[in-house]
């Protein structure tokens, strides 16, 4: 048993109880440290730091703990308002926890009452390429190259016309959120998802609109062919943890 | 409250590893810890992992298993990266063998 601590996430002193059979990294069992009404969630780190650090640079373990991690945050954030905490936040023993606690407290505070009753939802759009398959050269080689031209001119205008759907989606979502903010696109080569992602975004919405707001981008993007929605989430809001932050809607 | 717990009742099925990943890697409060994870090149790690199927069981079924020869995302070839970097430094800052030049 290691003294060290892994912390996931700072939330509001939710009953302890409701920890209770949560578990965390490599099965860790989950216990909050409170201060005042804050409470930060916590676990046992593992105890060798070389390994968990070889650990985090393989990609099936990164995986491991990663999905770890997210399942702890994500169990908390039913019960109480938290703040996610980025992956591998490690204190040597549960007073250091204390004082991080103790010497952050208005900047947690003032986090945790901006997410208090929001989450995180997640829109990926993907432009769906539609040309259809060229015939094949059976005439000559300049109707062959003039259908090829004509191809492209025609995917060039898509693209555009889709571009421009895409910035008045995230506009319209962003004037229903509370706040925005852009991921980089996943390339969809190996995700398994077909055509490209041009918008990987984040909002935080109202918890009690999650279902609106789903709807609303599903609606969006209903009348644009070319396009694809995924929805993802409600997460812990994550994406919204800078105490200040500037590209608010 | 019309959802009080949203996680448990709608999960929506379009989330894979990767929105994860950009999750707990990328966003996140970052808080300097005690015990320093310095998660390797985490910019490079993330745009590298974007690329990755949903598991990495699939990958590894697809027989895609770069990650474990890429000196950028194994501390392991680290050393060697280094060296690498070295001794091209050394070459571009040699003096260029004097070329013929036709008059």
């Amino acid at each position: 048993m290691t003294a060290s601590r892994y912390v996931y996430a700072i939330g509001r002193a939710p009953d302890p109880t409701n920890l209770a059979g949560l578990v965390g990294i490599d099965g860790a069992e989950v216990h909050p440290i409170a201060h005042r009404e804050q409470v930060a969630v916590v676990s046992a780190a593992p105890s060798d730091e070389a390994a968990l650090r070889a650990r985090l640079e393989r990609l099936d373990e990164l995986a491991v703990v990663a999905e770890a991690h997210h399942a702890v945050v994500a169990a908390v954030a039913t019960q109480t308002v938290v703040v996610p905490f980025r992956l591998a936040t490690i204190y040597t023993d549960e007073h250091r926890v204390r004082e991080l606690l103790r010497q952050r407290y208005d900047e947690f505070e003032a986090l945790l009452d901006r997410l208090a009753g929001t989450v995180e939802v997640g829109v990926k759009l993907y432009v769906e390429d539609r040309s259809p398959a060229l015939a094949t050269p059976s005439t000559s080689g300049r109707a062959y190259l003039q259908q090829l031209s004509q191809r492209h001119l025609r995917r060039d205008q898509e693209w555009q016309h889709a571009a421009a759907a895409v910035e008045l989606i995230d506009a319209a979502l962003g004037a229903h959120a509370l706040d925005r903010s852009h991921h980089r696109p996943q390339p969809a080569q190996l995700s398994g998802a077909t055509g490209d992602n041009v918008l990987n975004a984040a909002y935080l919405v109202p918890t009690g609109k999650v279902t609106e707001f789903t709807d609303l981008a599903e609606r969006l993007v209903l009348a644009e062919p070319a396009l694809r929605v995924e929805v993802t989430g409600p997460w812990a809001p994550y994406s919204f943890t800078e105490p200040d932050r500037g590209d608010r809607p | 409250m019309t959802d009080p717990n949203p996680w448990l009742t709608s999960q929506r099925s379009g989330s894979n590893l990767a929105d994860v990943l950009e999750r707990v890697l990328d966003k996140g409060l970052v808080i300097a810890g005690d015990i320093k994870i310095c998660l390797l090149d985490i910019e490079l790690l993330t745009i590298k992992l974007r690329l990755l199927v949903a598991s990495v069981d699939k990958a590894r079924a697809m027989g895609i298993d770069w990650w474990e020869h890429d000196p950028s995302l194994s501390s392991r070839n680290r050393g060697q990266l280094a060296a690498e970097n070295e001794q091209l430094g050394e070459r571009i800052s040699a003096p260029e063998p004097a070329k013929e030049v036709p008059s």
